[in-house]
């Protein structure tokens, strides 16, 4: 039993090794590469923050929701002008610019969350641009218009600790996106996860095995819109000015395909998928202009080669092998 | 092991000990009382009423479009009822949604097997908890000590439902990977797993081979003495003989017979609503 455990233990080591080796890189990054690289960087952790936000409702739920960066502009303008025009500090603001993106997903979604497919697709385009729309037209004179709200603080832990330079931008930025990861991973291992993965496989089927569809649904949503108002608190405070077209439908459609690359549902998956989103152009600066094309024939040959994604999640993988074998053995 | 077809000689003795049963529990657990159900302008079920007595196997059977699922349906909540009453141990069931009534006890399984094909066995079974645990999401997402004793729970009902279904070594296998016998057994598991009082099954033995079904009336004999009930729609009639205490006939939306499988076998209203009236038979 003792020996039992003991390999188990030593399992265990090995499987974390690759992911500690990974934080330890990660950790030493900023020192061995330039400022210009550490700024990228910090984007490549604003589009996993955001991908993996979406993941939760197009990966773990399955639906599409192609305006979610609606939920992101929610998040960075309650911060913007909630921070220029009152002076509560960023740092207070993170948890409140979550908070409003996701009971503004809650507004929006709740009439409209029976919808499938296509219809929810649709309705969340709609959302999306409604949303840059308002901001765009400048309601009550608060969003600025298309230049946007500007002079926004860096966050600060009191006057001890300021982030305002990119390396401490790029530590500030993947704290909360390992956070995240770590809540979210404890998350699909848990009952909600799984009736989360239920819903996505049969809908009707996760109905009658009890599972309250519309709640988990909603909640997805809220949750989902929670995260993105949080990279929108981080993109703000970074960039200090937020304008409408940041959140655009391209974007939209970007957060989409991060999550599609690197596989529905599965965390490794949307962090390739926002690596490739947001490295690749960096690197290959100088084909820029064939980027799209680049790009489009890529997402062509991966739906046709691998359309689980680059990293499907793996379930049970570890015994599938003999398992089938001993199928085999059955049968025959 | 090979079982005759011919119940009438078979049966015989065993009518008297399910007799015996029935007097025994005459408690009523499901019951629905003037049902309908219309679709646009066909009515689908129509006035239709349906007793299931406590720890007994009732079946439903009828020709095909006969509504029968329709009534599972409605009894499970998926459809509304346009009429009538569901009552499910003395309280009705009107308005609920699935996920309540599941709660309350009624589990089902669907013809067309519907399982979480890209999840494990064994986490198709889990889902089947999920009904009767209630960890939310902030205790999951921080791992309490109470989220991990309920979710280490549900893992051990979830095995032993596995191991109760015969499926144990594909636990880590994905459900659509594994035979169809074996899905409509897991599917069972699934619905087991939601610890029901009654367990509503529609054509379990569609699709099943001789020996198949055969293991499945072993199994639904051995589980309803776990103070279960169980309600099945079927088309195999050797399945519906063998081990129902009831059975109840259905066509058009009507009901039009009910009573012992040995006498429903022989009632010419049955057999007419199964094979219409025949010119050369009558003769």
């Amino acid at each position: 039993m003792k020996l039992n455990k003991d390999t188990n233990n030593k399992n265990n080591i090995y499987k974390y090794l690759p992911i500690f080796l990974l934080i330890i890189i990660f950790l030493i990054f900023p020192f061995i590469i330039n400022a210009y690289w550490v700024d990228v960087l910090f984007f490549f952790g604003i589009y996993a923050l955001l991908g993996l936000s979406l993941n939760i409702v197009l990966g773990e739920v399955g639906l599409f929701d192609l305006g979610h960066m609606g939920f992101m502009a929610i998040g960075a303008y309650t911060t913007a002008i909630l921070n220029t025009t009152l002076g509560i500090p960023v740092i207070i603001l993170l948890p409140i610019s979550a908070i409003a993106a996701g009971a503004f997903a809650w507004l929006v979604t709740f009439p409209i969350i029976h919808l499938r497919g296509d219809y929810l697709c649709i309705v969340t385009i709609g959302m999306g641009e409604i949303v840059r729309l308002t901001l765009n037209n400048n309601p009550f004179g608060i969003t600025g218009g298309s230049n946007g709200v500007y002079g926004i603080d860096f966050p600060s832990f009191g006057s001890i600790f300021i982030v305002d330079n990119s390396t401490k931008f790029y530590y500030y930025i993947w704290l909360i996106v390992g956070l995240t990861i770590i809540g979210l991973v404890n998350l699909q291992r848990s009952r909600i996860g799984r009736a989360w993965n239920c819903i996505r496989e049969d809908e009707i089927a996760a109905e009658s095995t009890g599972i309250d569809v519309r709640y988990y649904k909603l909640l997805a949503f809220v949750l989902g819109a929670g995260l993105a108002g949080l990279a929108g608190n981080v993109y703000a405070t970074k960039l200090m000015i937020v304008s409408p077209e940041s959140f655009s439908f391209m974007e939209s459609c970007m957060l989409f395909s991060i999550v599609l690359i690197g596989g529905m549902g599965s965390i490794p998956g949307v962090l390739i998928g926002a690596a490739a989103i947001s490295l690749f152009p960096e690197i290959f600066r100088t084909f820029a202009q064939y980027r799209m094309l680049i790009f489009g024939t890529a997402m062509v040959i991966m739906m046709i080669f691998r359309p689980g994604g680059i990293w499907p999640r793996k379930r049970g993988a570890v015994e599938f092998k003999s398992l089938l074998l001993k199928t085999g053995e059955d049968n025959g | 092991m090979a079982k005759d077809n011919n119940y009438n000689i078979e049966t015989m003795t065993e009518t008297e000990r399910r007799n015996k049963e029935i007097i025994k529990s005459d408690e009523v657990v499901l019951q629905t009382e003037k049902l309908t159900k219309k679709f646009g302008g066909l009515i689908a079920v129509n006035n239709f009423d349906l007793k299931v007595s406590q720890g007994q196997i009732s079946s439903l059977i009828g020709p095909n479009g006969a509504g029968k699922t329709t009534v599972f349906n409605v009894v499970t909540g998926i459809y509304k009822a346009d009429g009538g009453k569901v009552i499910f141990k003395g309280e009705d069931l009107a308005g609920k949604k699935p996920h309540q009534i599941i709660k309350k006890g009624i589990a089902r399984t669907f013809q067309n097997i519907r399982l979480f094909s890209n999840m494990t066995c064994l986490e198709n079974v889990m889902a089947g908890q999920h009904c009767r645990s209630n960890e939310g999401t902030w205790t999951s997402i921080l791992q309490t000590p109470g989220q991990k004793k309920e979710e280490s729970e549900i893992k051990k009902n979830a095995e032993n439902r596995l191991q109760q279904v015969g499926l144990w070594k594909y636990r880590d296998e994905l459900a659509k990977n594994i035979a169809y016998g074996n899905q409509r057994m897991l599917e069972i598991g699934r619905a087991l797993a939601t610890n029901p009082d009654l367990l509503v099954l529609d054509e379990p033995s569609s699709g099943l081979n001789d020996k198949e079904s055969e293991d499945l009336m072993d199994f639904l004999k051995e589980i309803i003495k776990d103070n279960l009930t169980i309600l099945l729609i079927e088309h195999d009639m050797n399945v519906v003989m063998g081990i129902s205490h009831w059975v109840t006939v259905m066509d058009e939306g009507k009901k039009i017979a009910e009573g012992l499988p040995e006498d429903i076998y022989s009632n010419p209203q049955v057999i007419e609503a199964y094979l219409g009236k025949d010119e050369e038979e009558k003769e």
